[in-house]
């Protein structure tokens, strides 16, 4: 489904990413770890298209297409979906609006007829479920005044809204709480499925005893160092990363 | 100087011999006040950003009456989804009662056009006009000189009136190169309530100058909600003065929505005569190409206690130019005054530019006055955060400039009118297939 080689990109003049290379299938999990300032989000962000991320070499290839040269948001109409570590406030534009429209924006993009506002309220009352949110949300403006949470909440929501293909998470985990981390990563669980795949970004371990990933792929300093199994998320939770960088940079 | 043109065309058009009377004895002392005036140019502080040498170059003779070609689809353009709301349609600024029509009203509402007012109430005219207006401005002493036509609303002791009244001044293509001198005059007296609607609207003017003034008298514990929508044509030029006085108890309501002429100038100013009277006064404009609009604001805290209230933002596209001047003056007695404002713009277009200028006079001291101005673009962030759900860029643009734009919509508190304009704005900047 997604094939990274050899990916590298830069903020400004600061080279970030400096030659990944990632194989992910549909049905998959997995998990990007690594410390602060590794490149774990500017590699997720390449993935949605964010323009303050230059690439500088490598391709992206996402089923069979060059992802590199789509737009961010054919990209999303797609089916590649970024839940933010940062969601964006959207002041005076309601969730059930910008929900519909990103909703039609993709439907469209499937060839499917767009769905008028009493026929998406329907597909809401099924979705807010997923993540246990009531239908006020709704008429709230777009992360506007909402908590940490509920920020996150309200990525998944729209990951099942949108029902993608690949879907990265970006430390969606962090400033969450244990029932809010465990709402979040089971809506997560529950939009599992055979054809689509999942890429969960985080610095815990925490996440990963919820979404069990089926690789788990250690990123520091631009490059990943390590890939494994689900207990390489554990060993690292045990001996944090230094142990890693100490042995990549005795290897180098 | 290019003013004097003004003096001919009153003198050709005036009728001395009835110097006697209280209209032309108010109409020459205005003219001769302008004559002394001149326009306004840009070392006047208050009119510092904006130019009116494309007014003062220009002589715009008053408009002729005409052969009426509006029709009633016209009008239905600038109306709103109430058809019941009570509608007075001037064209070219003279009264037109076949494009008008009436609710029923409680008999003892007057709402008069200014010939039927001379008429029925010369005294109510007399005492009034020009009272809260007077010439002392270049614009106002030219509205003064030549106002031919306008509304005259009285609402009486302890009358609500329910229905809005809508007054819609169009223009057609016999106004191009002339000029219109509107004038309204409102009186709420204690504990009335009332809705005006002031809509402005071309319908192919060309050139011409719309000159309007209303003056609003707010009587005790009365309530006036006073909505001005500003639609003139592309080429046109605007100035418009709103000037309120309210008693104790008293909410003031006014609104300005401004999204036509080449040049406009909106003044709304309130003067807060009795203790804890409310003002509110908010707007929005929405600019493209090379438009010029002005907004200037005026709260004059006399009286203690009471509050005022102002939300103002622009939105400007092109090379557009907004400008915002909100002056609050705090009387020395005027203790316990509670005034913020808040004035925020957003900058579409690379050539556009805005300049905000709050001037806050306080010779109070237990105020609490409040401002804050802003001038940004569009949410980078919020921009890829739609693109990455699979709203593409022109849309997610259109819908930022939207959401922009609600908050100050949201005040707005007859539901069709906000409906209407909502509809206006997206017509400008959402692309028609998106909407």
């Amino acid at each position: 489904m997604l094939k990274i080689e050899n990916l590298t990109a830069n903020v400004g003049d600061k080279q970030i990413l400096k030659g990944i290379s990632l194989t992910v299938n549909a049905g998959e999990v997995h998990a990007i770890m690594g410390p602060n300032g590794s490149g774990k989000s500017t590699l997720a962000q390449v993935i949605a298209g964010h323009p303050g991320y230059e690439v500088t070499g490598g391709t992206v290839t996402y089923d069979g297409q060059d992802l590199l040269d789509m737009d961010a948001e054919v990209r999303a109409q797609q089916g590649i979906f970024l839940a933010f570590q940062y969601p964006v406030e959207i002041p005076g534009v309601s969730n059930a609006y910008f929900l519909r429209a990103a909703y039609n924006e993709v439907r469209k993009a499937r060839g499917l007829e767009e769905v008028d506002p009493m026929e998406f309220l329907d597909i809401m009352t099924e979705k807010l479920k997923i993540v246990e949110m009531t239908d006020d949300m709704l008429q709230r403006s777009v992360n506007f005044g909402f908590s940490g949470g509920e920020k996150k909440r309200n990525e998944i929501l729209q990951m099942a809204v949108l029902e993608p293909k690949l879907a990265v998470l970006d430390e969606t985990d962090s400033g969450l709480d244990i029932d809010a981390l465990r709402i979040v990563a089971e809506g997560v669980n529950k939009l599992k499925r055979p054809d689509n795949a999942t890429i969960v970004v985080t610095h815990y371990q925490r996440l990963l005893n919820y979404i069990v990933p089926d690789y788990v792929h250690v990123l520091a300093q631009g490059r990943i160092l390590r890939s494994g199994g689900k207990e390489l998320a554990l060993e690292l939770e045990e001996r944090g990363y230094d142990w890693l960088l100490e042995t990549a940079g005795a290897s180098a | 100087m290019p003013h004097l043109k003004y003096r001919e065309l009153f003198d050709a058009a005036a009728p001395q011999a009835a110097a006697k009377d209280f209209l032309p004895k108010l109409k020459i002392a205005a003219i001769e006040h302008f004559e002394a005036l001149g326009f306004p140019t840009t070392r006047d502080e208050d009119w510092h950003f904006t130019s009116v040498s494309p007014i003062a170059e220009r002589t715009f003779r008053p408009a002729r009456p005409a052969a009426l070609t509006v029709t009633n689809e016209d009008v239905a353009r600038f109306t709103y989804v109430d058809s019941h709301w009570h509608l007075l349609v001037f064209v070219n600024g003279r009264y037109e009662p076949t494009l008008s029509r009436f609710a029923e009203l409680d008999a003892e509402v007057q709402v008069m056009t200014f010939a039927e007012a001379l008429k029925e109430a010369p005294e109510l005219l007399a005492e009034r006009l020009g009272t809260l207006a007077p010439a002392k401005q270049a614009f106002t002493a030219l509205n003064t000189a030549f106002m031919a036509d306008g509304v005259v609303v009285k609402v009486p002791k302890g009358v609500v009136v329910e229905t809005p009244i809508h007054i819609l001044y169009l223009t057609d293509a016999h106004a191009a190169n002339a000029s219109m001198h509107p004038r309204t005059l409102v009186i709420a007296e204690r504990h009335a309530q009332v809705t005006l609607v002031e809509t402005f609207g071309s319908l192919g003017g060309g050139t011409y100058f719309t000159n309007h003034v209303a003056e609003v008298v707010v009587g005790e514990g009365a309530r006036v909600d006073h909505y001005k929508v500003q639609r003139e044509g592309h080429e046109a030029f605007h100035v418009g003065t709103t000037q309120a006085t309210q008693e104790r108890d008293s909410i003031y309501h006014a609104f300005s929505f401004a999204i036509g002429a080449q040049l406009s100038r909106t003044n709304v100013y309130s003067k807060l005569l009795g203790e804890n009277a409310e003002v509110r006064l908010n707007g929005l404009y929405a600019l493209e190409e090379s438009q010029h609009a002005d907004h200037q604001t005026f709260v004059e805290h006399i009286a203690p206690a009471c509050s005022s209230r102002e939300v103002y933002k622009g939105i400007l596209d092109g090379t557009s130019h907004g400008v915002f001047n909100g002056k609050v003056y705090v009387d020395p007695q005027a203790q316990q005054t509670d005034g913020k404002q808040t004035n925020h713009a957003l900058l579409l277009g690379d050539g556009a530019r805005v300049d905000t200028k709050p001037q806050l006079e306080i010779f109070a001291d237990d105020v609490k006055c409040t401002h804050g101005a802003t001038v940004g673009r569009l949410d980078e962030m919020a921009q890829f955060y739609m693109k990455s759900r699979g709203i593409g860029g022109e849309r997610a643009r259109a819908l930022l400039t939207y959401a922009f734009a609600a908050e100050v919509l949201e005040l707005i508190e007859l539901d069709s009118l906000k409906v209407a304009l909502e509809r206006v704005l997206f017509e400008r900047f959402i692309p028609p297939e998106t909407v």
